[in-house]
């Protein structure tokens, strides 16, 4: 379908979202981009080092540890900082450090309020940002379809649904008043076969979590939880066993969930995604909480 | 198939973005699912979570209630009805297809062209028992406003008049004359029924005297081309990339046509004159290649310009092509759809976004406010939430203007309120107002208000106007 004279819908979606970048840089004094080491971050930052190419990315880096990623997660981060020389912020809520919070204690909903959700608002607060990008995608699941790409927040952080402004044509409204915000997603038209094709086309580097490799696995509330590191309780850890899994999605590992695979290459990942029936958040715990669950959590400040 | 070769094909897919416009009552939700059903994007859990919700909310009985699929927020699920624009995403072999699937009824017109803004193509839902009602009327005239060129007219439930053939016709031919005063230019006839599939994505039995193609067949093969050459090449200045002192590029989206290197510019609206140095197409940059140039580039690339002679180019101008301008005016006749609750009155001044420039300016005159629905004209004295006028439009400085029907991008703009900071209006540059004046939209001190009031008091004779 493409001739010299239009552009295939990867690169449609990458000039879109070069094109939303920019006006951020532009429009906005002082903003950050969210940074979760997962591939919908690792695509954002190719877009942005392209958005701002020859020179550096205008903005920071911000990245939300709730201290109980994927080790091999942190020091991707790592590796990429190194690369890339952009600068990075790293912020964990302390008051959840003080009261040692955890995921097998205390459950999915008080670890990522705490560790997550008010860890994010601390250091917003902290940063004073006016601009916020994120990697939301309008496909992963319904009340995201809705979201505006400059999503507008009050001074609580706090997103009204129903009163969302018109966003017209690529021109947006980036106007906001003193200690209001705005969330933005670059790639909110992507679905999760265009990010992968995209990562395979533009050889994206990703944290190898996501190719199938012999794992230890613990059965943990209905999913398989890797055992990365010795804070899986102890009665749970005997029961772990070898498996070839990976990952669709990177978060807290005891909430995120593999699957059993093979695939341990790109194109064996996304044959196995075309052929594969349940939708990637089907492997995050917490938006099983309840029905309405993200909507709820976005309207308080969750990404 | 080998995925390697798989991959290499869907690598250059093209995309569709395509509006869906009509009520809850004529089964819009359900056609969306449908097409997301059928096409295989539903995955098998958000599926089944639709099957619990179909109990509890359900208007279809034993049968999976598509509208479920598709309906977002759950104050929406609860009432039953689509509120604000949602996006939904498929593909099929040849085509990546976003939707924007807005509302229909009259209170939610606001949503419906912002989901035009960005459609090539919009899906019109008639229901074939009642035919073209005032809403069909609503949504073409909305379709046409929006610049959209193609409308697919989808005449639904054609299970509840036994796929008469004749109704069929009937209505394609009333929807023929509606198009044709509304200057719509391409429309394609469906008979289909969103609930049982039919011609949806397989051509149905149901209908054996229809010869055209299914739906997902059309918004495959529909040629929606534009041929970018053609077109004069127009690049809003979105940012100014400056990393040292050797380098400074003008970043920015192509809005229409192309450039290459060499080519003679001008930047307006100051109106200098240089050459393209060199082209950065981002697209191109890679992590070990931080400057791939290129000859040329067309829209929509996101690019970075830059330029032979050092001019003083900066966010919110505009780089043409020296041998095609477009007009300079701050005085452009407009179409304005009015987004907010609080009226648009001749006398306040607004922001003006468009493309990359803020502006400040005002609707010094409403010509006349058009009825949707009966495309009647009316004079008023100010507009209300979803009122569509046309306008003048005095701006505190000119811009370089396209007209909406030539240029989507540079002729459209968003009007922002100076004091809530919303969105409360979008509209479309019609031509220049033929009325030159001088006068721009300013503000006046209070001194200025009060010798504005005395000379009107005390000189009537003179015939000041009110500031």
């Amino acid at each position: 379908m493409m001739t010299k004279e239009r552009l295939t819908h990867l690169k449609q979606l990458e000039a879109e979202s070069i094109h939303i970048l920019r006006e951020v840089a532009a429009e906005f004094t002082n903003p950050v981009m969210m940074y979760s080491v997962g591939k919908d971050s690792s695509v954002m930052l190719h877009l942005a080092m392209k958005a701002f190419a020859p020179g550096k990315l205008p903005f920071p880096l911000l990245h939300v540890d709730t201290l109980w990623k994927f080790k091999e997660m942190i020091e991707f981060r790592d590796q990429r900082v190194k690369e890339l020389g952009f600068d990075l912020i790293v912020h964990s809520n302390p008051e959840g450090i003080d009261m040692d919070i955890s995921p097998f204690e205390h459950g999915s909903k008080v670890h990522t309020d705490i560790m997550k959700t008010q860890a994010l608002k601390q250091a917003l607060d902290k940063g004073g940002y006016d601009a916020i990008i994120g990697g939301a995608r309008r496909d992963e699941e319904k009340s995201r379809a809705k979201e505006r790409i400059f999503s507008f927040r009050d001074k609580h952080h706090r997103w009204d649904p129903k009163n969302q402004r018109p966003e017209l044509w690529n021109v947006y409204n980036t106007a906001i008043q003193k200690g209001e915000s705005v969330r933005v997603f670059p790639i909110s038209n992507w679905t999760e076969l265009d990010i992968w094709q995209y990562i395979y086309l533009e050889e994206i580097p990703i944290p190898s979590l996501y190719l199938a490799k012999k794992r230890p696995v613990v059965e943990y509330e209905g999913t398989k939880v890797m055992v990365d590191d010795d804070r899986v309780p102890e009665e749970l850890r005997k029961t772990a066993k070898e498996e070839m899994v990976r990952f669709r999605t990177l978060g807290c590992y005891p909430l995120t969930g593999a699957i059993e695979s093979t695939a341990s290459t790109l194109p064996e990942i996304i044959k196995e995604m075309l052929l594969s029936t349940s939708s990637e958040r089907e492997g995050r715990l917490i938006d099983k909480d309840q029905e309405g669950a993200m909507e709820l959590k976005k309207i308080e400040g969750y990404f | 198939m080998d995925i390697i070769e798989y991959l290499k094909k869907h690598e250059n897919k093209d995309m569709l973005r395509f509006l869906t416009c009509g009520s809850v009552d004529d089964g819009k939700s359900t056609l969306i699912g449908r097409m997301l059903y059928d096409s295989k994007m539903i995955f098998d859990d958000q599926l089944s979570a639709a099957e619990s919700e179909s109990k509890k909310y359900g208007t279809t009985g034993e049968k999976i209630d598509m509208a479920l699929l598709v309906d977002g927020l759950q104050s929406e699920r609860e009432q039953g009805i689509t509120i604000d624009v949602a996006y939904r995403f498929f593909a099929t072999e040849a085509r990546k297809f976003i939707i924007a699937d807005t509302p229909g009824h009259e209170q939610y017109t606001r949503n419906m062209v912002t989901g035009a803004s960005t459609a090539d193509v919009a899906i019109i839902l008639i229901d074939a028992r009642k035919g073209i009602l005032t809403q069909t009327r609503r949504h073409s005239f909305i379709v046409s406003l929006l610049g959209i060129e193609h409308v697919i007219v989808a005449i639904n439930k054609m299970d509840l008049v036994e796929y008469s053939e004749s109704i069929f016709d009937e209505i394609s031919k009333a929807y023929g004359e509606l198009a044709d005063g509304l200057g719509i230019k391409n429309t394609y006839y469906l008979p289909v029924s969103a609930l049982d599939g039919d011609n949806v994505v397989d051509k149905s039995l149901n209908t054996p005297w229809y010869k055209g193609m299914p739906l997902l067949s059309l918004l495959d093969m529909m040629d929606i081309s534009k041929v970018q050459k053609e077109e004069d090449f127009r690049f809003p200045v979105q940012y100014v990339n400056r990393p040292d002192l050797h380098f400074r590029g003008f970043c920015g989206t192509i809005a229409a046509g192309s450039v290459s290197v060499g080519d003679e510019i001008t930047v307006l609206p100051a109106g200098k004159t240089t050459r393209v140095k060199s082209i950065i197409d981002a697209g191109k940059i890679t992590e070990s290649d931080r400057n791939a140039a290129s000859e040329e580039a067309f829209a929509p690339m996101a690019v970075t310009l830059t330029t032979e002679d050092e001019v003083d180019i900066s966010r919110g101008d505009m780089i043409v092509h020296t041998k095609a301008l477009p007009a300079i005016s701050n005085n452009l006749k407009v179409m304005l759809v009015w987004m907010d609750e609080k009226p648009m009155r001749p006398d306040r001044v607004y922001d003006i976004k468009r493309a990359t420039s803020v502006i400040s300016g005002s609707f010094e005159k409403i010509n006349y406010k058009i009825d949707v629905n009966t495309y009647e004209r009316m004079q008023v004295e100010e507009l209300g939430l979803n009122d569509i006028a046309s306008c003048r439009m005095v701006l505190t400085r000119p811009i370089a203007s396209d007209n909406y029907k030539a240029n989507r991008l540079t002729g459209s703009f968003i009007v922002i309120d100076r004091i809530t900071s919303n969105t409360v209006g979008a509209g479309m540059i019609v031509g220049l107002s033929r009325r030159e004046t001088q006068s721009v939209a300013r503000e006046y001190s209070e001194a200025e208000v009060a010798l504005n009031a005395y000379i009107r008091e005390h000189f009537p004779e003179w015939d000041c106007k009110t500031v």
